[in-house]
């Protein structure tokens, strides 16, 4: 226990770890506030459960996962370097039990030889992998969901754009986006931190002659007195196409937020992440990054160390030891490319000693430097390629991309003039950039990679536990490239996406298999940079607003009148009236419907205006059925198909006027139906002779059916002349209701008598109203979807998509005219005529009728035996029990099912055999003598 | 997420648009002589080329068809032009 704090302020704040009360500061990150309360093991390593302490300091911590509760609320796995400590915050270590300290499945590190990489792979390929499944997923996974905790997300997403982005602001974004400002440029500039600086904040320097912290301090106070937005706190997680870049601003006192910018140019200015050293036990608490221990020194006040042995194979690591000296630590330095190597690490719970090229020396910490990794992700999402730099022993960007440019650290840039004269270029700056009072050594790095066939378990990937001879196996196995390496040892998965892993990875399938590291590459870089919460990501969309359901005029009256609302084709619509269940509401309503008077509210109903001189030509080639033959005041019924013949809609036409068509269509169909109207509008026929306007959302239309519905319409008194020689089924007038057009249509979708009247949907609330008292002495009552769906099952009458299916055609419904007899053509006619849409055992649709009380289930498969098999001929889709024919009711799409009218066929459903027989799909009035009743 | 530019309304989100076709597709008519062959050609077959190409979108706002020319590796968009309008 031997980090401590040595100095800084803040006030004191009382938080947690695996139930520990422990101690930090405002401005502690958990992670100092471990370190400074002496906690060394923080999390259990995920496969074998060794103890891990933190090794880094911001977004590349691999060890450091913990669980947050904070005002009550959890949040799993976060990372402990990159949380700021809150007052009373209960942190816990993830993929540990009871805690970390004491984790009861640490002896799983003695099984390690048995759980090598592809374990998973290998395991689920026994013949009995299902017995071990559940004790196997168990064990994987990391921290605990608190089920009771819905994360707040009514932060909608901001767009923005802008001249410049500079993600970064350390000395290279800041140089960037001072010189863009200066040059008139419109910048945003966006850090993690809160503060910006970057690794200003720790290295001390001087830029144009002030301290490199207050320099920072001032460019960002330039900026917003420039009106440039400035955002801390936030990341870039992801560039998508066409330099459209996703942030994520994590606020304190609101909901965090997405925002997704619009840059001309993209300056990534993201700096570099240490690599670790590959040694024997180098997962030992204890172990850290150099640059990490100088963050926790200068940010913090702690100091990692108390006898600390400095291993790097470069001078900006090897700097560290010098503030760690003047701060208290006796500091060893231990140069690698001197010759030292490191042979071991005492201590199974943390470092107590270190062993360097035979000498055995008692430490409390070790800091390592492999190097440093430029942060290349976002150039790298926007598909930029590497080049291999062997002079700093690491990855750059190569050809430069359109609209973006890379500067400082992230560029390979590691002199402080260097990437200040970087980025005061990439903001396209005039004059002279930003002078720092040292220049900063060059990185003067010998490259220390993973050596393979060497001794004792070395570590590539703390996080995954994938070590130098799981790297071995995979090469062995043929595992070679580096994606997949990735996928069978999990190198670089998960939380820190290899962010520390990576390059000590491919280094070392590179020395395995012969190849350069250029050659060997690297693995695909996606979005997200760092783990998103959802929350930012959805913004206000979820729940409700997921996909928001379409509402009626009527919604406040039908509440009124006791309906149960469920979505129908994207609107939501009264289901059923008043108490009961689904079942009995239906039943009760369905029956009713065939006796008195039904009151059904159909205002979704498409209702597609198509007027103009070439609107017949439109129509026609629009639909299955020919519709200039038709009367004007008239409907017709029909299908719409796709080219490919399949019957994509129903509904009927009305001509309004010789070059004015009212085309009705399904309510979830208007969109593609319209779209469909204006492709052809505009590639078929004169855009300039025909307009097509949806009317559906600003008419509402009401329907009475049943044998009083005639009485009804009576009662309204609308002015239209309501016999049957005026006004024949299919046939429309305009009345006046409330000093509006009504027009009333003689459609049935029940088969009995039916009025549909529309008016403009302001008029709707007194037109319900008038309907409800004009009918109160016929028993009228409003009707829901659920009896109306029954109704017309009873009928016969299909629903497009559910009693079709993506191979339905016209004639499989028993709709053979158009195709046998109509010349000109129309959307689908060829695709009608092919060889598959002739063949005879095509699915046709058919009623059923069975034995006994119970309806079949929707969905059951009617099977033939063929050579003593059972197949699938077709399947039941819709099914109901009728309360006016009382007995149960189907449709089918059944394989030649026309040809087996009268035949009794086999189903299955579940396993279970059933029986039917095929009938004609109308099961009630088929004369259709209640249209006129 | 691309930037699209709709020769009505300017550059617009992709999320607006919806692809029509490649272009210069011809529907073969009239039916009775089409050809199997032809017929699955028009309704199945695409060049999807890998690089630059010539293709039929629609604006969902504003509901115009219009032709695009844009690279299908680098996203890059060349031009776009109204179908009403010869084209340059
Ligand atoms: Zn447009």
């Amino acid at each position: 226990m031997t980090a401590r704090r040595i100095s800084g302020s803040g006030a004191s704040l009382s938080f947690s770890f695996d139930g520990r009360p422990l101690q930090g500061r405002a401005g502690d990150t958990i992670a100092s506030a471990l370190l400074a309360s002496g906690v060394r093991i923080v999390g259990r390593g995920f496969k074998y459960h060794r103890p891990r302490g933190i090794y880094g300091h911001w977004t590349e911590e691999p060890n450091a996962l913990v669980d947050v509760t904070r005002d009550g609320r959890t949040t799993p796995n976060l990372r402990a370097t990159t949380e700021w400590l809150t007052e009373g915050m209960i942190v816990r270590s993830v993929n540990a039990a009871p805690t970390a300290e004491t984790d009861r499945s640490r002896y799983l590190d003695r099984f390690a030889r048995f759980i090598p990489a592809g374990f998973y792979y290998k395991t689920f390929l026994w013949p009995d992998w299902h017995r071990f499944e559940p004790s196997i997923r168990a064990m994987a996974g990391l921290g605990r969901l608190d089920p009771d905790h819905e994360p707040p997300a009514d932060a909608a997403p901001v767009n923005a754009r802008c001249d410049i982005l500079v993600v970064g602001a350390g000395p290279a974004g800041l140089a960037a986006a001072l010189a863009a400002s200066r040059a008139g440029r419109s910048v945003m500039l966006v850090d993690d931190r809160p503060e910006p600086g970057g690794s200003l904040l720790w290295n001390e320097t001087e830029v144009d002659g002030v301290g490199g912290a207050e320099w920072a301090g001032a460019v960002a106070r330039e900026l917003r007195d420039r009106g440039q937005r400035v955002l801390p706190d936030t990341t870039a997680f992801g560039v998508f196409d066409h330099n459209l870049v996703a942030l994520w601003e994590r606020r304190h006192d609101q909901p965090d937020r997405q925002w997704r910018v619009r840059a001309k140019t993209v300056v990534v200015a993201a700096g570099s992440i240490e690599r670790p050293l590959v040694f024997p036990d180098n997962d030992r608490p204890g172990v850290m990054s150099a640059e990490a221990a100088l963050v926790y020194l200068k940010l913090h006040g702690v100091l990692v160390g108390e006898r600390i042995v400095l291993a790097a194979n470069n001078d900006r690591a090897l700097a560290a030891a010098e503030p760690l000296r003047a701060a208290g630590a006796a500091v060893t330095v231990a140069d690698l490319r001197e010759g030292p190597v490191i042979d071991g690490v005492h201590g199974a719970s943390g470092v107590e000693a270190v062993t360097i090229s035979g000498r055995r020396m008692e430490a409390d910490c070790l800091l390592v430097s492999g190097g440093f990794t430029p942060t290349v992700h976002l150039f790298c999402q926007a598909k930029g390629r590497l080049r291999y730099d062997d002079r700093i022993a690491a990855f750059v960007p190569g050809e430069p991309l359109p609209g973006m440019a890379v500067a400082g650290a992230a560029n390979g840039a590691f002199s402080l003039q260097e990437a200040l004269d970087q980025g005061h270029a990439a903001g396209g700056g005039n004059g002279v950039a930003p002078r720092a009072a040292a220049s900063g050594a060059p990185l003067s790095i010998k490259p220390a990679w993973p050596r393979p066939g060497s001794k004792g378990r070395q570590w590539i990937d703390f996080q995954n536990d994938v070590t130098v001879k799981d790297v071995e196996l995979a090469a062995r196995e043929n595992f070679r490239s580096v994606e997949h390496l990735k996928r069978y040892t999990t190198l670089g998965m998960a939380t820190d996406q290899g962010k520390t892993s990576n390059m000590n990875g491919l280094a070392a399938m590179a020395a395995i298999t012969g190849r350069t590291i250029e050659a060997t590459g690297t693995t695909t870089y996606r979005p997200p940079f760092v783990p998103v919460p959802f929350t930012v990501i959805a913004g206000r969309r979820r729940g409700e607003l997921f996909n928001p359901v379409r509402r009626l005029v009527l919604e406040a009256e039908h509440r009124a009148a006791g309906a149960v609302f469920r979505e129908y084709g994207g609107w939501l619509r009264p289901a059923w009236y008043g108490p009961g269940s689904a079942f009995e509401a239906t039943l009760r309503e369905a029956k009713q419907a065939r006796e008195t008077v039904a009151i059904f509210d159909g205002s979704p109903l498409g209702k597609i205006e198509v007027m103009g001189p070439q609107a017949t030509d439109l129509v026609d080639y629009n639909s299955y059925n020919t519709l200039s033959t038709l009367k004007p005041g008239r409907f017709r019924y029909g299908f719409m198909l796709t080219e490919s013949g399949v019957v994509y809609d129903d509904g009927v036409t009305a001509r309004i006027a010789d070059d004015h068509y009212l085309v009705s269509c399904s309510s979830g169909h208007v969109p593609g139906v319209m779209a469909r109207l204006e492709e052809w509008r505009q590639d078929r026929f004169d855009p300039a002779k025909i307009a097509i306007h949806n009317s559906t959302a600003g008419l509402a239309t009401l329907t009475a059916t049943g044998p009083r519905s005639r009485r009804l319409l009576e009662a309204l008194a609308l002015g239209v002349d309501l016999s049957d020689e005026a006004l024949p089924h299919m046939a429309f007038a305009d009345g006046v209701f409330d000093g509006a057009t009504a027009r009333i249509a003689r459609v049935s979708f029940t088969g009995d008598r039916s009025y549909e009247i529309t008016v403009p949907a302001s008029k709707a609330p007194a037109l319900f109203a008038a309907m409800v008292e004009a009918g109160r002495p016929l028993d009228a009552f409003p009707m829901g979807s659920e009896a109306l769906l029954l109704l017309r099952a009873e009928k016969g009458f299909l629903i497009a998509g559910k009693d079709t299916d993506g191979t339905t055609m016209p004639h499989d419904l028993g709709v053979r005219g158009p195709r046998d007899r109509r010349a000109g053509e129309y959307v689908g006619k060829r695709s009608l005529f092919t060889d598959d849409a002739m063949r005879d055992d095509r699915q046709q649709l058919v009623g059923l009728s069975v034995e006994g009380e119970t309806p079949l289930p929707t969905g059951a498969h009617a099977v033939d035996r063929i050579e003593g098999r059972r197949r699938s001929i077709g399947f039941v889709t819709s099914s109901y029990w009728s309360p006016t024919l009382g007995r149960p009711i189907a449709l089918a799409l059944i394989r030649r099912g026309l040809g087996r009218i009268g035949e009794t066929i086999e189903l299955v459903h579940l396993g279970r055999p059933l029986k039917a027989s095929v009938t004609p799909p109308c099961a009630l009035d088929p004369e259709g003598a209640r249209l006129n009743a | 997420m691309q930037l699209f530019p709709c020769p009505f309304c300017g550059p617009r989100d992709e999320t607006e648009f919806h692809f029509g076709g490649e272009a210069g597709k011809v529907r073969p008519e009239p039916a009775g002589e089409v050809s199997p062959a032809a017929w699955s050609r028009y309704l199945h077959r695409n060049a999807n080329p890998r690089g630059a190409t010539r293709e039929i979108w629609v604006h969902l706002t504003c509901g115009e068809f219009f032709l695009m020319e844009r690279d299908t590796v680098t996203h890059a968009v060349a031009a776009s032009w109204s179908l009403r309008k010869e084209e340059p």
